[in-house]
């Protein structure tokens, strides 16, 4: 592979190596983090602490009393080379069900004027394909979410508001994705999952990680809250699809 | 029990010394800002390091303690009291049921540590016993400490062992300037030569902005080639992040793990204690050394803690 040419590796200073495989946001480059990602997983390097992938990059903290900078740089140029193809052509799907209904959407007229589209329309372009996880951050579990259908793309409010409620699903510019915690945002508001991407209390307390993808289900109100009582007794399964 | 809040100070959370593995599901590293001082604490005690710990900021706790105990102070000067007398830091000192202990704004230093033989009980939450007060988990309740809290203690009288007798160096902070060294990157070549020449020459100043998030400085504006804005990437500890202002942010333990500002350098791990303990208003100046060098400070500086331990045993 010609990963090995195209890769850089960033000392952050002494303790972290950010290893940069390219300047773009593109599914490919975020599949090939992916690979090295899940490699360094199965098989761990002895002094490396933690992983954190991101849209072009992978920021690994290590400790380096057990393995110099230098050594470690080797060690992952010798695994970018086992690297075959990286991808098993497997999507892992998680099914988000949304209620894109009322009090849930404050800001779905705001995108269908935006848009030019109607209220159907729009549920339909946004629930109608699967968005790949390209990284977490920001909050635990908020998930980079790629690929909005460009006719529902939507500037962020103009002056954001300072709560948000945890599960809901917007869009910010080009960008959609859901808030995991409460939190302050400008995101335009179309909808509300009753799932809770993130639980401490749960025993596997995030729902997906990057690389997976999101599949977005409209549910009535009715279907939300049948579901939310589900997800509060500890009953409900989320949907998972292998494509 | 344990040790009962009269006056819960500024900002008081237990740490500990950070919540690891869920970074890349976008939690913060959290923990103690001055690793040094809270892990001689707990070292003080022959706890566990990874034992939590109380971090006050710029302004001390008082309270009573309602069990028998030992402990130490480490960290800022806080003019710490114990029945009215001087509670000498960076020692274990025995407490018993009824003491009171009382400290002051910080005369040196910014953050000061509490640790307890045994440790708190307090539940571990996602592996750490660091408060994240973001997400409302962690520590006490995942809340800062309130008047009227009440610590419970791991320990009991009996499990104390026969005799502490920690103690170590008394470390002093420059409350007025500072220099601290980084390794340049991972985004330096957004700067402009002169932009990279202004960070390492300029006094930068710590602003009453600064947090556990980050460490805010103003000062001369360092100049990019061609804006700061960069597809977001993952966020190390002491990285100097520049935003469109031009003026540095150094992220500290609650910062969040990815972002869409360049980073011109990364302050050394070693160095990243000296930042925690200094105060608003002082001057900082930053210094580059190879990464290589940066490697050789860490591993020197975990021989030095090394030997404290190793003094302890004795």
């Amino acid at each position: 592979m010609d990963t090995e040419n195209t890769v850089r590796f960033l000392f952050c200073g002494d303790c972290s190596l950010s290893v940069e495989f390219g300047n773009e946001i593109s599914p490919d480059c975020n599949n090939r983090i992916r690979g090295l990602t899940d490699a360094l997983t199965k098989k761990p390097i002895r002094g490396i602490s933690e992983c954190i992938p991101t849209y072009r990059s992978l920021l690994i903290n290590y400790d380096p009393g057990v393995i110099s900078g230098d050594s470690l740089i080797l060690k992952i140029k010798k695994r970018l080379s086992a690297l075959s193809d990286v991808s098993d052509g497997q999507k892992n799907i998680i099914v988000i069900p949304v209620c894109y209904d009322g009090e849930f959407a404050p800001d779905m007229d705001n995108v269908c004027s935006h848009a030019k589209l109607s209220k159907e329309e729009v549920v339909r372009i946004h629930s109608g394909r699967d968005y790949l996880i390209y990284m977490l951050g920001f909050l635990p579990g908020f998930p980079y979410l790629g690929g909005l259908d460009e006719r529902i793309h939507t500037p962020r409010l103009e002056s954001p508001r300072t709560t948000i409620p945890a599960g809901s699903v917007g869009i910010g510019g080009k960008q959609t994705g859901i808030y995991p915690l409460a939190s302050p945002g400008g995101w335009q508001l179309i909808g509300r999952t009753p799932l809770k991407p993130y639980d401490p209390e749960r025993e596997e307390p995030f729902l997906y990680a990057a690389g997976d993808y999101i599949r977005f289900k409209p549910v009535s109100l009715q279907e939300y809250d049948s579901i939310k009582a589900q997800c509060d007794n500890g009953t409900y399964k989320v949907e998972r699809i292998k494509e | 029990m344990g040790l009962k809040i009269t006056s819960p100070g500024l900002l008081t959370t237990v740490q500990d010394l950070g919540r690891f593995g869920l970074m890349a599901k976008g939690f913060s590293q959290s923990g103690a800002m001055d690793a040094d001082a809270f892990l001689t604490a707990n070292r003080l005690l022959s706890n566990n390091d990874s034992e939590g710990a109380l971090e006050m900021t710029l302004m001390g706790i008082s309270g009573e303690f309602t069990e028998d105990c030992v402990i130490a102070v480490t960290g800022a000067d806080m003019g710490w009291q114990l029945n009215d007398k001087e509670l000498i830091r960076y020692q274990a000192t025995e407490v018993k049921k009824g003491d009171k202990i009382k400290s002051t704004a910080a005369k040196n230093g910014m953050r000061a540590y509490l640790a307890v033989a045994g440790g708190f009980d307090i539940p571990v939450v996602l592996g750490s016993y660091s408060t994240n007060l973001k997400c409302g988990i962690g520590g006490f309740h995942g809340r800062k400490i309130q008047t009227g809290d009440e610590l419970p203690f791991r320990f009991e009288r009996g499990q104390l062992l026969a005799k502490y007798k920690g103690t170590s160096e008394i470390p002093t902070y420059d409350d007025e300037e500072i220099t601290v060294r980084v390794v340049l990157g991972p985004q330096d070549d957004y700067f402009t030569e002169d932009g990279k020449k202004t960070f390492l020459s300029s006094p930068y100043t710590v602003t009453m902005e600064s947090d556990r998030m980050g460490i805010r400085l103003d000062g001369e504006k360092i100049e990019a080639t061609d804006g700061v804005d960069i597809i977001s990437d993952g966020i190390a500890l002491g990285s100097v992040q520049i935003p469109s202002s031009g003026k540095p942010i150094i992220m500290m333990a609650d910062r969040q793990t990815t972002g869409g500002y360049a980073k011109i350098a990364t302050v050394i791990s070693v160095d990243i204690p000296k930042i925690a303990q200094t105060k608003p208003g002082a001057k900082l100046y930053f210094k580059a050394v190879s990464p290589a060098e940066a490697q050789k400070i860490y591993k020197r500086h975990k021989r030095e803690l090394a030997w404290l331990e190793y003094r302890l045993l004795f």
